[in-house]
C-alpha cells in the first residue's frame, strides 16, 4: 500500500511489470479475462466428452480411449466445477468488473492495487491446482461441483476420490480465499474511490451489480471454505463433521455420527448465492446495453437498484430449496419455498424494465445489443422453470433430472454466458481500440442463440420424462429408450454450437489485429470510460479526475443537443 | 445546487460521509499522481479501515459457518452399532481452563499495549508537521516501545495455545477424538493463524519504524493492524465462550 503513490506516478516499465505482475486493474482484468476464456474452452471440451458418452457409451475416441463410467463422473465434476467457478465467476467480475469498475466511478484504479495484483494470481494457482487433480493417480474428482458427503469425504469411494479430490477442494479454497480479496477491493473501491459528483444513484447499473455480487461474494466465500476446510480434515485427519457410520466395499470406515446434511446446508448457503454472483453482473451489463442501443433512459433505474439488492438479500434466505429431496421438516420446505418464490419478483422487476427500456426505443440491432436481447430470453426462459422447481411436490420428481438441467444451464450458464459476450463485443472498441467484427458477431450471436436453445429446451421433456442427471449410461434402460434421438439431436447440435465459438475466438483475435479503428466513444454512450481515451491511459483519465454531472442514461433528453448527454458533459443552462 | 464554476454545478450530492460525493480531485488519494501530502495519507487512513471493516467481515463469515457447524454437528444423534441405538456422540472436553485463562489475560494485555502503540503512533503523526518547522522542538517522541511489547505478547499467546493443545492431547483428546475436540482444535487453530497474520503485519509496522518510512505510512499500518487486533481479542473471548457452553 505504501508504495502505491510512486508505482502509479508512472505506468510501469518492462515486460514483467505491465503484463505479469501488473498493479493496474486494466491488465489485471484482462488476465481475468483470459484465465477465463482458457477455462471455457476446457469446461466445453469436456461437456462435448460427456454428451458424445451419453449416446455412444462404448465409443473408442481417439487420445482418450474408452470413457469408463467413473471417468464420465469426472469429466462432469471439472466441467462443473470449471465452469461455475473459473468462468462465470470469473469473467464477469473478475474480467469486467476490473477493468470498468474504477473507469466507470472515475478513479485512477482500484482501492488496493497490490491485493488485486494477489486475487488474480491466487486465482490463477487455483486453477492450476484444479487442473491437476486430472494428472494425479486416480484422475480428477468423482463428486459433481457440489461435492455432496460422504462420497467427497471419503478416499476410498473412487479412484477420483482420492489425490484429486484433495486436490479439487484445495483449488476451492485457493479460489475463496483469492475472491474474498477481490471482493474486499470491490467494495472499498466502490465506497471509497468515487469521483467528484458520482453519487451511489449516478453509478451506471453495472457498478451496482458488481458492488452487489461483491457483497454477496464477501458473505458467501467464507462460509465455503469454512466448509471446505471441515471437509479436508475429515478426509485427512479423521474427524466426522459430515461422515456418519458408513461401509465402503464391505469395510466399516473409522468415521461415526457426521451428517452429510450439514455439508450441503453450508455448502447451499454458499451455492445460492453464488448463482446471482454469476449473473448479477450479466444483469448490468444487459441494462447497460439495453439502454444505449434503444437511445432511451433505463426504465426504471431506481427499482433496477431495489431489485439487485432485494435478489442480494432474498438469496441468502433460499438455499434449502436445493435440499427439498434431504427428509427435511415439511415447514422448513415450506419457508423455504415461499422464499424461493419471493425471490421471482425482484427477478420480475428486472425483466419488465428491460422491456419497458425496448418500448418504443430507437433500436439499434448491432451486436452488443443482440446479445444484451439474448441474455434477457435465456433469463426468462431458464427462470420460469424456477417457480416449478421451487415447490417441494413438484421439486421431488424433478430433482436429480435433467430438467434441473435445462433450469441453471439456461439461467446461469447460458444467460451468463451471453451477458460475457454482450460485455465483449461492447467493450472491445475501448479496451483493445478496434471495433470487432460485426458479421461474424451477427452469425456467432444466431448460431449460439439457436444452438443453446435446441441444447437445452428439450432437456426439460428428458427431465419430465425422468431421465436422471448425473448418471454416465442410460442406453440400456428400457423405459428411456425412446428418448435416444432426442438426446442424440443434443449432442450433435452440441457439437455445432462448440464450433461456432470459434468464430468468437477467430473474430477476438483477428480484431485485436485488423479490426477497424475504434473512436473513444463509437456506441455513443454516456459513461465515464467513453470519455477518455481508447485504450484508457495507464490512470484511466491522463492527469485529471473526470467530474460527474449527470445520471448514468441520460439518453434522448429533451432539448439537449444530441441524443445523449455524458456522464461528464457540463451542465447547461437549457438542461435545467 | 453549488456551483463550482460558470459552467459546472454539483446537483444531488451530498458532503462526503464515507467519501461519497464531494472530494477535491486532487484528493483522489494515494493511488493518484499526486503523491504525498497531508490531506492524502488522511485518505489513505480511511481507505485502509474501510477496506479492514470489510475485510474482517469475511473472517468473521467464516467463524460463522464454523459456529453453525459447530451447532449442528452437536445435535445430530447418531446410531450406535453396537445397541442399534441412537446416541449423542459429544464427548465433554476437559479443557485446561487455566492454561486457557491465562492465555486469555495474556491476550487482552496485549489488546491494551496494541492500543497505547496506535495511539503513540498517532500522536508522532499528528506531531510530525510541528517537528519539521525549525527551531521548535516537541520533544523525543519515542516514548516506551508499545509495539515490541504487543509482538511479545501476541506470541506469548501463541505459546500458551501450543502449549493448550499439547494438554488436550496429554488428556487424550485428538482432533479426531470426538467431534467436540475437534472443534476445539479447529475453532482454536483458525483463530492462532489469524493472530498470527496480524502478527506478520505488526512485525511489518515495526519494520516500518526502523526502515524510516514516513510516519504517516507507518500510522496507518500501525493503526489498521491495531482495529484487527482488538477484534481478534474479542473473537477469542467468543470462542472460549462458545467452547465452553458447549463442552
Ligand atoms: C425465479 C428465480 C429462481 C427460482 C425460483 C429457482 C429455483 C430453483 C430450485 C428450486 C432449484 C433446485 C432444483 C433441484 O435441485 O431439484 C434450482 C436449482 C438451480 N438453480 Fe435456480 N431458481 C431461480 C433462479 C436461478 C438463477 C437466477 C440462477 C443462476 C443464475 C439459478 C441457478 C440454479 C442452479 C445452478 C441450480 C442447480 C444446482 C445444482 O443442483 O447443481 N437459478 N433453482
Ligand atoms: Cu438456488
Amino acid at each position: 500500500m505504501a508504495t502505491t503513490a510512486a508505482l502509479h506516478a508512472h505506468a510501469p516499465q518492462g515486460f514483467i511489470r505491465k503484463y505479469i505482475f501488473s498493479l493496474d486493474h486494466k491488465v489485471i482484468g484482462l488476465q481475468y479475462y483470459f484465465l477465463a476464456l482458457v477455462a471455457v474452452f476446457v469446461g466445453m471440451a469436456l461437456s462435448l466428452l460427456m454428451r458424445i458418452h451419453m449416446i455412444w457409451p462404448t465409443a473408442v475416441l481417439p487420445l482418450i480411449g474408452e470413457i469408463k463410467p467413473e471417468t464420465y463422473l469426472s469429466l462432469l465434476t471439472m466441467h462443473g466445477t470449471i465452469m461455475v467457478f473459473f468462468v462465470l465467476t470469473t469473467a464477469p467480475q473478475g474480467g469486467f468488473g476490473n477493468y470498468f469498475l474504477p473507469i466507470q466511478i472515475g478513479a485512477p484504479d482500484m482501492a488496493f492495487p497490490v491485493l488485486n495484483m494477489l486475487s488474480f494470481w491466487t486465482t490463477f494457482v487455483g486453477f492450476v491446482v484444479l487442473i491437476a487433480a486430472f494428472f494425479v493417480s486416480g484422475g480428477a474428482p468423482l463428486h459433481g461441483w457440489t461435492g455432496y458427503t460422504p462420497l467427497s469425504a471419503l478416499p476410498s469411494a473412487g479412484p477420483g476420490e482420492q489425490l484429486g479430490a484433495d486436490l479439487w477442494i484445495t483449488s476451492i479454497a485457493i479460489f475463496c480465499i483469492a475472491s474474498l480479496m477481490g471482493a474486499l477491493n470491490f467494495i472499498t473501491t466502490t465506497l471509497d474511490l468515487r469521483a467528484k459528483g458520482m453519487s451511489m444513484m449516478r453509478m451506471p447499473l453495472t457498478c451496482w451489480a458488481w458492488f452487489i455480487t461483491a457483497i454477496l461474494g464477501l458473505l458467501a466465500f467464507g462460509v465455503l471454505l469454512s466448509a471446505g476446510i471441515l471437509l479436508l480434515l475429515d478426509r485427512n485427519l479423521g474427524t466426522s463433521f459430515y461422515v456418519p457410520l458408513v461401509v465402503v466395499n464391505g469395510q466399516i470406515m473409522a468415521h461415526k455420527g457426521g451428517s452429510p446434511l450439514l455439508w450441503q446446508h453450508l455448502f447451499w448457503f454458499f451455492g445460492h448465492p453464488e448463482v446471482y454472483i454469476a449473473i448479477l453482473p450479466g444483469m448490468g451489463v444487459a441494462s447497460q446495453i439495453l439502454s444505449t442501443f434503444s437511445r432511451k433512459p433505463i426504465f426504471g433505474y431506481k427499482a433496477m437498484v431495489y431489485a439487485i439488492m432485494a435478489i442480494g438479500l432474498l438469496g441468502f434466505m433460499v438455499w434449502g430449496h436445493h435440499m427439498f429431496m434431504s427428509g427435511m421438516s415439511p415447514y422448513s420446505a415450506f419457508a423455504f419455498s415461499v422464499m424461493t418464490m419471493a425471490i421471482g419478483v425482484p427477478s420480475a422487476i428486472k425483466t419488465f424494465n428491460w422491456l419497458g427500456t425496448l418500448y418504443k426505443g430507437r433500436i439499434r440491432f448491432q451486436t452488443p445489443m443482440l446479445f444484451a436481447i439474448g441474455f434477457v430470453s435465456m433469463f426468462v426462459s431458464g427462470g420460469l422453470s424456477g417457480p416449478f422447481l421451487a415447490q417441494p411436490v413438484l421439486d421431488i420428481p424433478l430433482h436429480d433430472t435433467a430438467f434441473v438441467v435445462a433450469h441453471f444451464h439456461l439461467i446461469m450458464g447460458v444467460a451468463a454466458i451471453f451477458g460475457i459476450f454482450a460485455a465483449t463485443y461492447y467493450w472491445f472498441p475501448k479496451m483493445f481500440g478496434r471495433m470487432m467484427n460485426e458479421t461474424l458477431g451477427k452469425v456467432h450471436f444466431f448460431a449460439t442463440l439457436i444452438g443453446t436453445y435446441c441444447i437445452f429446451m428439450p432437456m426439460h421433456y428428458l427431465g419430465l420424462a425422468a431421465q436422471p442427471r448425473r448418471y454416465s449410461q442410460f442406453t440400456e434402460v428400457a423405459y428411456l429408450h425412446r428418448l435416444i434421438p432426442l438426446n442424440e439431436f443434443i449432442t450433435y447440435v452440441a457439437i455445432i454450437t462448440v464450433a461456432a465459438q470459434f468464430i468468437f475466438l477467430f473474430n477476438l483475435f483477428w480484431s485485436m489485429k485488423k479490426g477497424a479503428k475504434a473512436s473513444d466513444n463509437p456506441w455513443e454512450a454516456t459513461t465515464l470510460e467513453w470519455s477518455t481515451a481508447t485504450p484508457p491511459p495507464h490512470d484511466n483519465f491522463g492527469g485529471h479526475t473526470p467530474v460527474v454531472n449527470h445520471g448514468p442514461y441520460e439518453y434522448n433528453v429533451p432539448g439537449a443537443p444530441r441524443d445523449y448527454i455524458m456522464q461528464t458533459d457540463p451542465v447547461t443552462a437549457e438542461a435545467h | 445546487m453549488a456551483t463550482l464554476s460558470p459552467t459546472i454545478a454539483i446537483k444531488d450530492v451530498r458532503p462526503g460521509r464515507g467519501g461519497a460525493g464531494v472530494r477535491p480531485p486532487a484528493g483522489g488519494g494515494g493511488d493518484g499522481p499526486e503523491g504525498g501530502g497531508f490531506s492524502d495519507y488522511g485518505a489513505r487512513l480511511r481507505r485502509a479501515r474501510l477496506g479492514l471493516i470489510v475485510g474482517l467481515t469475511s473472517v468473521l463469515m467464516i467463524f460463522v459457518g464454523f459456529t453453525s457447524a459447530l451447532i449442528f454437528r452437536q445435535g445430530v444423534p447418531t446410531l450406535d452399532e453396537r445397541t442399534g441405538q441412537y446416541i449423542h456422540d459429544w464427548l465433554q472436553v476437559n479443557l485446561p481452563i487455566p492454561l486457557l485463562l491465562v492465555n486469555t489475560f495474556i491476550l487482552l494485555v496485549s489488546s491494551v499495549t496494541m492500543e497505547l502503540a496506535r495511539r503513540q503512533v498517532t500522536r508522532q503523526a499528528a506531531l510530525a508537521p510541528v517537528r519539521s518547522i525549525p527551531g521548535v522542538s516537541v520533544g523525543d517522541e519515542r516514548g516506551f516501545p508499545w509495539l515490541y511489547v504487543t509482538v511479545v505478547l501476541g506470541l506469548g499467546f501463541l505459546a500458551g495455545q501450543w502449549m493448550a493443545w499439547r494438554e488436550l492431547a496429554d488428556r487424550g483428546f485428538s482432533v479426531a477424538t470426538s467431534p467436540s475436540s475437534s472443534f476445539v482444535y479447529l475453532l482454536t487453530g483458525t483463530h492462532a493463524v489469524h493472530l498470527a497474520g496480524g502478527l506478520v503485519a505488526l512485525i511489518y509496522s515495526s519494520a516500518a519504524a526502523l526502515l524510516h518510512k514516513p510516519v504517516e505510512a507507518r500510522r496507518i499500518a500501525v493503526d489498521v493492524t491495531g482495529w484487527y487486533w482488538h477484534v481478534m481479542a474479542f473473537l477469542w473471548i467468543y470462542l472460549f465462550a462458545l467452547l465452553w457452553f458447549t463442552r
